[in-house]
């Protein structure tokens, strides 16, 4: 029962903290105005933000073996539903404000920009992924939702390719961002190599 | 390209000169000189401003824009212009030189003007700045990434300045160099670009009455995080090419070596003319945002310049040479 109560709350605060960067945002177009450029800052921050949280979902599993928080278990969803979530705003960002839904500057950025179909590319293995966890898609696919779901690490390797194909020169971020991706990795690696061993559930 | 001389009629008169110095140092010059030099009155002045946005003293003095350099929009926000910027030298997220540039010490400062000049050496900015009256010029600013600001600018032309140190007839290209100190600058701790940062023009571009020196703006002296003391301003040319804090004037026989050009040849050319015909390699040139806002506009090609600034570029494939 504790157990139960502890996944809610924890739960519930994974939820607040998926709607923090949009509220922090939100206030300060409100209150301090929209800043300089506008498109870009919400650009970035959903873009990052999709990043972030994709992020904090792939670092639930190893946590909870590592740790052994089963009550983190529920987080794997919820953070890669808020991930989605900014990825969304984000391509609502890129294509109502940034291309004012112009179907040819859509379609020139689609076609003729590698940096936009790469992410173009995560953001559709990101909706497979959002379609399909539920419950009952779970039971309905079976192993085969195992599989699908692993295509997250290439939704959030793309993001990354994404993101450092725009950099015009200073690449310390996005390496950053490159090497907590490597580490998620080597973690779900190192626990498969661990695995067959005995007593170490 | 092109025989580069210096038109007669750009060549300030002698006698004018000597008296423009005259006014100078008794007007504008002076009321610069003081501001430079830090002075805390900058706080009291604009106690009414907002926290932490001590504006820059005024300027005295300052001739205001001719029609034909005042353009015909929307001056964006002095907070906009101030605390939205590309000046990797104090970092390379845009509202890190509005937070860092305190560290600039931009008086006394002097400019090494040398190469193929008859008259080399490293010229205090008070003696740079007798050589015209200060005046307001409303121009465009295209940045390379798409947005875009319109700045009254103060300062004189660049050809005025030139012209007085006399280039000479071997001179075809106009080097800038900035400050490369990382104490003053700590952004050039980090090697994201081999400092220091140079830009350059042909010497008929740099003599276009357009090119122009910038000491200030909106009225003001020049903020550092705006390449105080001194900065230039191409207004038909990509952001980049406006070289700010510019410690040296190089004139050479070559195309010099410049920053962006370095770092990425086939996305940033020597030109960088503003063109929404040709594309960055990885996104479009097509439209721009003035900042400020959600809309988006049209870029022109020249920036809005093209009436006077397309012949110099006649017969130039601006494709190849962008």
């Amino acid at each position: 029962m504790r157990g139960r109560e502890n996944a809610r709350r924890v739960q519930g605060l994974a939820i607040a903290l998926a709607f923090l960067p949009a509220a922090v945002l939100a206030l300060r177009f409100a209150t301090q105005g929209v800043g300089a450029d506008p498109i870009k800052e919400l650009t970035h921050t959903t873009g990052e933000w999709a990043i972030r949280f994709v992020f904090l979902s792939l670092a639930i599993s190893p946590l909870r073996r590592f740790f052994g928080w089963s009550f983190l278990a529920p987080l794997r969803r919820t953070f890669g539903l808020a991930g989605f979530a900014y990825a969304v705003a984000h391509m609502l960002t890129w294509s109502l404000l940034d291309l004012e839904l112009e179907p040819a500057a859509i379609a020139e950025d689609l076609t003729e920009r590698p940096y936009v179909m790469a992410g173009m590319a995560s953001f559709v293995i990101l909706s497979a992924l959002a379609a399909t966890s539920t419950r009952s898609a779970m039971k309905r696919l079976g192993r085969r939702w195992i599989t699908l779901h692993r295509l997250v690490y290439a939704a959030a390797a793309l993001a990354l390719v994404h993101h450092f194909w725009l950099i015009k020169a200073d690449y310390r971020p996005a390496l950053l961002h490159a090497a907590i991706l490597a580490v998620l990795f080597g973690a779900r690696v190192a626990w498969r190599l661990r695995k067959p061993a005995p007593g170490l559930a | 390209m092109g025989e580069a001389k210096i038109p007669e009629s750009q060549v300030t008169d002698e006698a004018l000169f000597v008296n423009r110095r005259e006014v100078l140092r008794l007007g504008a010059v002076a009321a610069l000189g003081a501001a430079l030099a830090g002075c805390p009155a900058a706080d009291e002045a604009d106690a009414s401003a907002e926290v932490g946005a001590a504006r820059p003293p005024e300027l005295t003095d300052v001739r205001p824009a001719a029609d034909a350099y005042r353009v015909d929009a929307p001056v964006t926000d002095y907070q906009d212009a101030t605390r939205y910027n590309n000046f990797y030298e104090f970092g390379s997220d845009k509202t890190d030189p509005a937070e860092n540039a305190h560290t600039l010490r931009p008086s006394p400062w002097s400019v090494l003007i040398d190469g193929e000049v008859a008259k080399p050496g490293r010229v205090p900015l008070e003696d740079i700045l007798a050589t015209a009256a200060l005046e307001e010029r409303i121009y465009r600013l295209r940045c390379v990434e798409a947005w875009s600001m319109v700045v009254p600018w103060v300062g004189i032309p660049l050809a005025t300045v030139l012209a007085r140190y006399a280039p000479t007839s071997k001179a075809r290209y106009v080097a800038f160099e900035t400050l490369v100190d990382p104490e003053q600058m700590p952004g050039q701790r980090q090697n994201v670009i081999d400092w220091p940062y140079r830009e350059g023009l042909r010497l008929d571009e740099a003599m276009h009455p357009l090119a122009f020196l910038a000491v200030g703006m909106y009225g003001r002296v020049l903020p550092n995080q705006n390449g105080a003391p001194i900065r230039l301003v191409v207004p038909w040319k990509y952001g980049f090419k406006s070289i700010k804090s510019i410690v040296r004037i190089h004139l050479t026989t070559t195309q010099p070596r410049t920053s962006w050009n370095d770092l990425q040849p086939s996305e940033y050319g020597f030109y960088a003319n503003v063109n929404p015909e040709v594309d960055h390699p990885r996104w479009s040139q097509a439209r721009e945002r003035p900042l400020g806002g959600f809309r988006k506009q049209p870029t022109l090609p020249f920036n809005g310049y093209a009436n006077e600034v397309a012949s110099l570029y006649a017969g130039l494939d601006l494709t190849r040479n962008f």
